[in-house]
């Protein structure tokens, strides 16, 4: 079969995977688990499959399309569009999915929405892939706005639990704000070159006004913005750890919220020709990733670490596209992909053990949980950029990237993510210290008040169904970083990779200290009256709900008066309107017999005179 | 004679009549001012039976019917009376108003 | 103007003014009796008219039969005798505008329709007896027993009407 015929396929397979499981899965006498696991692995083995194709190829693109039904104004296109970009990156997502499927059956047992959780990862697995593959603007929206929605029910997955659906609908609503951007963006491009189709719009950007491209590129900003959550949409993605660990690992890590990057990488040539915008993303890139890599220093759950964290290495990954390195960029999305992932799962893991969501309650699980100590220490150890984990090459490629840069934010840049790289290695260090070594805190564990996270008489390792994907994942976060260095921009230079292991040297000792001095083994209290400030990322959630989710509220209670007021007593008014006037006809039936005779005769008089004169 | 005399008096008479039907309280003056506006209907039917020379003394057998229901109507219409005063107490016609529209219970808002 | 015209303007003017004092009467028993003047100066006309029969027809019944109801009415409705001022009830403004209106429409309408009409009173009389009970007991024999069945029918009407020891149904 042709490569798009693959990709397609690999897009449909988890689609009918999704359909059939929120149909029947239930109903199945094994479960749902078996066509959610192998729908998602069927649509690995088809992304392996067209990458094998793509790199065995001497040409780069493939694509086929059909057009659909003509609506009268721009064309819109299905189609696929297969080059070594998408490849990658499908192979990347379905390899995550896959793991994430097969962890979520041990995570999740006896869990009784399981079915409709398991079709729920296949729907958002279908979604990414068009989102990855498709090679239409408004296709890749529709692929988009599907992600969002999945990650809607996913988050909201323990729904019962108040705090749990306001961070479901605190994604959606923020993700959402940026999406408009993001369609008008689109709709501006497609509108300038005639086509929404990838090729036709890559290849009349040159042509096009700058202001438009500026325009175009700034509205999509505004939705990669939301997507990828960072600054100023930042501030939904601590919350959306409410949800399973599993799906905070594929959407909130690995997928979805790298979509951004992504479509940044494929839309490329227009943001080349649109530098402002490439500015503005690199200034946003740098606030975020300094911003969410101390609020990661000082925050004690061990997700909303790993939160801050996504957010800080998604900025590195923009931070690379806004000084020109797409190959760093699309390489770090990967890696981070790989380790992040694997955090996430591990994560999930200890907290299932301990039963709580805070550091505090952790600690002393190195003996414990061997195989988990170990995968999240690679895991650690490449977010932090240790030689010769996956993480060093590629954000050392990024740093290489920024030194050599000509763009006008290149320094910003370049100090940014050092400085970043020194503090990555600090929370890293910390979270690692925290939850594995140490002593284990005796007395009884917190009721966290989330039904989900069982607590467990005595700490153990977890099943082997979770700690495979562990295992598989670890595997790329500590090696694809040779795999890499077949591209030159991927090979590390000698000063910048000097200086980066220096600094997350440094970031690592200062956490190691802090964390034997202190006698709670907290580092952070070193930030002393600064640590809340940092936990709770500079105040911008209290802040945006002071300003506009005040002012949102004022004018939902104004409609609501006006509905009231207005229209309901428009309503009842007519009502007591035909009353009143019903009140003035019943005057004439005050029952009198003379008066009614009067009335007839009178009638009959009147008409008589009437037909004598008018005839 | 001229034809206007008695058919003007019947006019007249049948005006005067339906003003008492429309201002006498009492029933009975009532049933008074219908007798009137009876026989100007009479006298015209018989103005006409002598101006038609009507050979089938249409007008003059119609007045005699117009009569003998005159008096079955009287006869009905005080026994009718004599019941609501004996029910009321009462013959005033704007007394009985139990034709009247009242205003509904239960308005609401 | 003949005499006959001349004498029936008089009996007109008679009955007319009897008929406006029973509407406007404050006492109730005069009403009666100035129906009885109007009544007799009406079959006085019907006498001009040459219509004899039913002039003796009409003092017999009207007078005789009807204004007697009328009075025992007022007698067993326990009706104020002398001058009593509620007589007239709050509809009189109304009453009299549709009266004026009532005359004013057929006056004006007969009048113009009747202009140049004469009655011509010579000739065999036609209202006779004789003439009247042939005409009613050949052309007219089948209402006029009707009439019979609807005086039987008002008859046994007012008797169960005005029974009062047939109780409530």
């Amino acid at each position: 079969m042709t490569a798009t015929a693959l990709a397609a396929a690999a897009t449909l397979v988890p689609f009918g995977a999704a359909v059939v499981g929120m149909l029947f899965g239930r109903r199945l006498p094994f479960g749902a688990a078996p066509i959610a696991v192998l729908g998602t692995a069927a649509a690995t083995v088809l992304a392996i499959l067209v990458a094998v194709d793509v790199a065995g190829a001497s040409s780069s693109v493939w694509e086929s399309s059909t057009q659909l039904t003509p609506t009268g104004m721009v064309p819109i296109t299905l189609g696929v569009r297969v080059d070594s970009l998408s490849a990658t990156v499908a192979v990347m997502v379905t390899v995550v999915a896959l793991a994430v499927q097969v962890y979520s059956v041990g995570y999740l047992r006896g869990d009784q929405r399981y079915s409709s959780y398991a079709a729920l990862i296949s729907l958002f697995t279908a979604a990414m892939l068009t989102v990855v593959l498709a090679n239409d603007l408004l296709v890749i929206y529709v692929g988009w706005e599907i992600m969002g929605i999945c990650s809607y029910f996913l988050i909201g997955h323990y729904w019962e639990d108040p705090p749990t659906s306001a961070a479901a609908v605190k994604s959606f609503l923020m993700t959402r704000f940026g999406d408009v951007g993001f369609l008008f963006g689109i709709f501006v491009l497609g509108m300038a070159a005639g086509s929404f189709r990838l090729t036709d719009v890559l290849t009349a950007v040159p042509a096009m006004d700058p202001g438009t491209v500026l325009a175009g590129t700034l509205l999509l900003t505004a939705g990669i913005v939301g997507k990828s959550a960072q600054f100023p949409l930042h501030s939904w993605l601590p919350d959306a750890m409410a949800g399973p660990s599993p799906v905070s690992a594929l959407i909130h890590a690995a997928t979805m919220v790298a979509s951004g990057a992504y479509v940044v990488a494929r839309l490329y040539p227009a943001f080349e020709a649109a530098p402002a915008t490439l500015n503005v993303i690199a200034v946003l890139a740098v606030i975020s990733m300094l911003g969410s890599a101390l609020a990661a220093l000082a925050t004690d759950d061990l997700k909303r670490v790993l939160a801050y964290s996504t957010i800080s290495q998604l900025s590195v990954m923009f931070a690379a596209l806004a000084v020109g390195g797409r190959t760093q960029a699309v390489g770090h999305l990967l890696s981070h992909a790989a380790f992040k992932a694997l955090l996430f799962l591990c994560a999930g893991a200890v907290i299932h053990a301990v039963g709580s969501n805070l550091m505090a309650d952790m600690g002393g699980l190195a003996r414990a949980m061997p195989v988990t100590f170990v995968t999240m220490t690679v895991g650690f150890a490449a977010l932090a950029g240790v030689p010769p984990t996956s993480g060093f090459f590629t954000k050392d490629a990024v740093v290489a990237a920024a030194f050599g840069s000509a763009a006008a934010t290149a320094g910003l840049v370049a100090a940014g993510v050092l400085l970043t790289s020194l503090l990555t290695a600090a929370y890293a260090t910390r979270a690692w210290l925290r939850t594995f070594f140490g002593a284990q805190p005796a007395g009884a564990r917190p009721a966290d008040g989330t039904a989900h996270e069982a607590a467990h008489e005595a700490v153990h390792e977890a099943p082997w169904i979770m700690l495979g994907p562990l295992v598989v994942l670890a595997v790329p976060a500590l090696l694809l970083g040779f795999g890499a260095l077949r591209l030159h921009e991927l090979r590390p230079e000698l000063g910048p990779a000097v200086l980066s292991v220096a600094l997350a040297a440094l970031g690592a000792l200062a956490a190691y200290v802090g964390w034997r001095r202190d006698p709670a083994h907290e580092p952070a209290t070193a930030l002393g009256r600064l640590r809340p400030v940092f936990a709770s990322a500079f105040g911008t959630d209290d802040l945006y709900e002071r300003t506009v989710a005040a002012a949102v509220m004022r004018l939902a209670r104004g409609v609501v008066g006006v509905d009231d007021q207005v229209v309901g007593r428009a309503v009842t008014g007519t009502g007591q309107g035909a009353r009143r006037l019903g009140g003035v006809l019943r005057l004439t039936q005050n029952g009198n017999p003379q008066f009614y005779v009067t009335g007839v005769l009178a009638g009959v008089l009147l008409i008589t005179v009437g037909v004598a004169l008018l005839s | 004679m001229h034809v206007a005399y008695p058919v003007v008096l019947a006019a007249l008479l049948f005006s005067v009549g339906v003003y008492g039907v429309l201002a006498r309280r009492n029933a009975i003056l009532v049933l008074m001012s219908v007798e009137l506006m009876l026989n100007a209907v009479n006298l015209n039917l018989v103005t006409f039976d002598a101006y038609l020379h009507d050979a089938l003394h249409g007008g003059q057998a119609l007045t005699l019917f117009v009569i003998v229901i005159a008096a079955a109507e009287v006869g009905l219409g005080l026994a009718i009376v004599l019941l609501v005063f004996r029910n009321r107490q009462t013959i005033a016609v704007d007394a009985l108003r139990e034709l009247a529209e009242p205003e509904p219970a239960g308005v609401d808002r | 103007m003949t005499a006959v015209e001349i004498v029936f303007v008089l009996l007109g003017v008679v009955a007319l003014g009897a008929a406006v004092l029973v509407v406007t009467t404050r006492q109730l028993v005069h009403a009666a009796l100035w129906l009885v003047v109007s009544f007799g100066a009406l079959a006085a006309c019907y006498l001009l008219l040459t219509a004899e029969f039913v002039a003796w027809v009409q003092v017999l019944i009207y007078v005789g039969a009807i204004v007697v109801l009328l009075l025992f009415g007022i007698m067993l409705t326990r009706a104020p005798i002398g001058r009593s001022d509620d007589l007239d009830s709050g509809n009189r403004v109304a009453a009299l505008v549709v009266a004026a209106g009532t005359a004013a429409t057929l006056v004006t309408v007969l009048v113009r329709a009747f202009r140049t009409a004469y009655v011509d009173l010579g000739g065999d009389p036609a209202g006779s007896a004789t003439a009247i009970g042939a005409s009613l007991f050949r052309v007219w024999v089948l209402p006029f027993e009707l009439l019979s069945m609807l005086l039987l029918a008002a008859l046994v009407g007012a008797i169960v009407l005005s029974r009062t020891d047939i109780g409530e149904r």
